[in-house]
């Protein structure tokens, strides 16, 4: 799935709008149920695609998870809890487990600073922003694979751009796809250039802070640090928060890149630093048709990604300023 | 900067807008030195941003094992990569595939998802909140969970093989433009559609000739984010298509697969120069897509929080 989300204030408001119901003329009982069977059928095709594609494929999934399934005459064998115990014994589960929950680390604080760097310097240039603002969004509306395609190249490690350009500065740059160390670094990198998208959100921020706050301030005397720790943040905490939500279970799913970079090719052998639990999961699933396993691993991702979602917010809501608080 | 109305005029939630002022900044004024110093970051990491592009531009241009030298001005201009490329690969197989799937996923993703968020916006029925917070839990549920039970039903349609499962769900609205598409028509005032009613229009033809054609904004947004997402989408693809003929690739499947055919350690010649065309071309039509609808797509992500 590539979309992730609407900004959680949002979606609390939406559920209070639907949950309060608006006054209304009521007229005979009859308009109202011709209304429910009419708001009924409306809203049919995602029934039947919740029914079908998502509360039926989540069930069928758990069910496999708990079975060796046979995709050649579409038997699920009962398989008790080996497959879950399968995770526990394959040690490359572990591995793309540490894997990504270490991308994770890396990639999302320096996205969060990057983002809110290149926001806060598009929000001080006033007039020309729109300029730099769409400039800075190019690099999002490139597709991954030719993203993938052009970084593979130029994160080489020999004549690679980018350890041409270091070398410039005196710096021998690392082998960056192929030095376990670096692996992660380099995905990093491209999302770095990528990362308008969350860029723009903080923009968006940015730009609703009142004014005043600012002039009140600096005529108090707060610095530019001062100002950027005592106002800017707090009032930019929603943004904040929403984003660290969604680039976390984003960094938790990472797969293009990673499949493209190191393991597109079946044949060639990459650095298990670069398995990423999206990668092995995809490789179980549909390379080695164990399905058993795979959607095992697949609950096991969800009940992290819900344990870490829920101690975010159980953090964030105490940090987070709501202005309706007020 | 004009809002598009995504929200809709709802009181408490609206988006305060202060007019930016050139002259000053939200940390008050600011002194020339400073203006000079944060114009020459900013255009320092424009070219930054840019400088893959332009890489991209001139590898695609250089011959074989040139890509390497990293020169932003070829030695010699192979114009001729552009002509060959099309006998190298099955690139014009490719981008009809991808194109017709991105418009069949946008166009039916848009449709249905319309439909479906009137059904919340318009009509009270029992039930109602509750639903709709299913809508939006769904967005929550990561992919892997329910991959392999999809792929198991189309394999039972016997859809393998064919576009049907990269756009197939789609019919059946998608939660986050369900979303989406609500909050607009929340905005719309509702004296229109009482005013239809008295005159007799019936709940199809209100959705019909008076939502969408009001929804105009927030229909074209659905339709550019899932035109880029569904052109974007390598794992469908290899999950549906790769084990089908290479002709029958989309375009990201198609470059994925090209850059193991040229690469040396896979025994191939190190020709990139054909990845980089390819890489190219399936980037322009984005690009062209975002000349058109920058608003749309920034606004869109801006005020919806969708990332890409």
């Amino acid at each position: 799935m590539t979309q992730i989300g609407a900004q959680p204030a949002a979606v609390a408001d939406a559920a209070a709008q639907v949950s309060a119901a608006r006054p209304r003329p009521r007229t005979r009982t009859r308009f109202h149920r011709r209304e429910a069977v009419a708001g009924y059928l409306f809203i049919s095709p995602w029934i039947v695609g919740f029914l079908v594609f998502t509360a039926g494929a989540m069930i069928s999934s758990l069910v496999i998870s708990f079975s060796h399934y046979n995709l050649a005459t579409n038997v699920a064998r009962p398989a008790g809890l080996s497959n879950y115990q399968g995770l526990l014994q394959d040690p490359r589960v572990a591995t793309a487990l540490g894997n990504t929950l270490f991308y994770a680390l890396l990639a999302v604080p320096a996205e969060i600073v990057f983002a809110l760097f290149l926001a806060s310097l598009l929000n001080g240039v006033g007039r020309g922003a729109g300029v730099f603002r769409t400039l800075f969004y190019l690099p999002k509306m490139t597709p991954a694979v030719a993203a993938a395609a052009i970084f593979f190249l130029l994160l080489n490690g020999n004549s690679g751009a980018i350890n041409q350009g270091l070398r410039v500065f005196g710096i021998e740059g690392p082998q960056w796809l192929v030095d376990p160390t670096w692996i992660k670094p380099s995905i990093v990198l491209m999302q770095l250039w990528a990362v308008s998208g969350t860029m723009v959100i903080f923009l968006a921020a940015l730009k609703n802070v009142p004014r005043e706050l600012y002039e009140v301030a600096s005529l108090d005397g707060a610095g530019p640090v001062r100002r950027f720790v005592s106002i800017t943040l707090p009032m930019i905490s929603s943004a904040m928060f929403f984003n660290v939500i969604v680039l976390t279970i984003a960094a938790f799913q990472v797969f293009d890149s990673a499949y493209l970079l190191f393991w597109r090719d079946q044949s060639n052998a990459s650095p298990e630093a670069s398995l990423f639990y999206a990668v092995y999961l995809f490789q179980q699933a549909f390379r080695q048709f164990n399905f058993g396993f795979a959607a095992a691993m697949a609950w096991l991702l969800f009940v992290i990604i819900m344990i870490v979602t829920f101690v975010q917010m159980r953090f964030g809501n105490r940090l987070v300023y709501y202005e309706s608080d007020r | 900067m004009a809002t598009l109305p995504l929200t809709g005029p709802r009181p408490g939630a609206a988006v305060v807008t202060t007019p930016v002022d050139a002259a000053t900044t939200p940390h008050g004024r600011r002194h020339p030195v400073g203006r000079v110093v944060l114009w020459v970051v900013l255009v320092g990491f424009s070219l930054l941003f840019l400088y893959p592009f332009a890489w991209l531009l001139a590898a695609s241009l250089k011959g074989r094992g040139q890509v390497f030298d990293n020169a932003l001005w070829p030695r010699e201009v192979h114009w001729q990569n552009y002509v060959e490329v099309w006998h190298q690969l099955p690139l014009l197989s490719w981008m009809f595939t991808s194109v017709s799937i991105a418009i069949l996923a946008a166009v039916t993703v848009a449709l249905s998802s319309s439909l479906v968020a009137f059904g919340f916006a318009y009509f009270r029925f029992p039930g109602r909140g509750v639903l709709f917070g299913l809508v939006l839990a769904t967005m929550m549920l990561p992919g892997a969970v329910t991959m392999i039970p999809i792929y198991l039903i189309w394999k039972e349609l016997g859809a393998l093989g064919t576009w049907i499962p990269l756009f197939g769900a789609n019919l059946f609205g998608s939660a986050f433009y369900i979303f989406l598409q609500r909050q607009f028509f929340l905005g719309l005032p509702r004296e229109l559609f009482e005013a239809a009613r008295i005159d007799g229009a019936s709940y199809w033809t209100m959705f019909w000739r008076v939502v969408m054609p009001l929804s105009v904004p927030s229909f074209v947004i659905v339709l550019l984010f899932e035109f880029q997402a569904s052109w974007n989408n390598l794992q469908q693809a290899l999950i549906y298509l790769n084990a089908g003929s290479v002709d029958g690739f989309t375009a990201p499947l198609g470059i994925a697969y090209a850059m193991t055919k040229y690469s040396p350690t896979a025994g191939g010649q190190g020709d990139y120069q054909y990845v980089m065309v390819a890489s190219l071309l399936v980037t322009v039509p984005m690009l062209v897509l975002f000349a058109f609808g920058q608003r749309y797509f920034i606004e869109g992500v801006a005020t919806t929080g969708r990332k890409g």
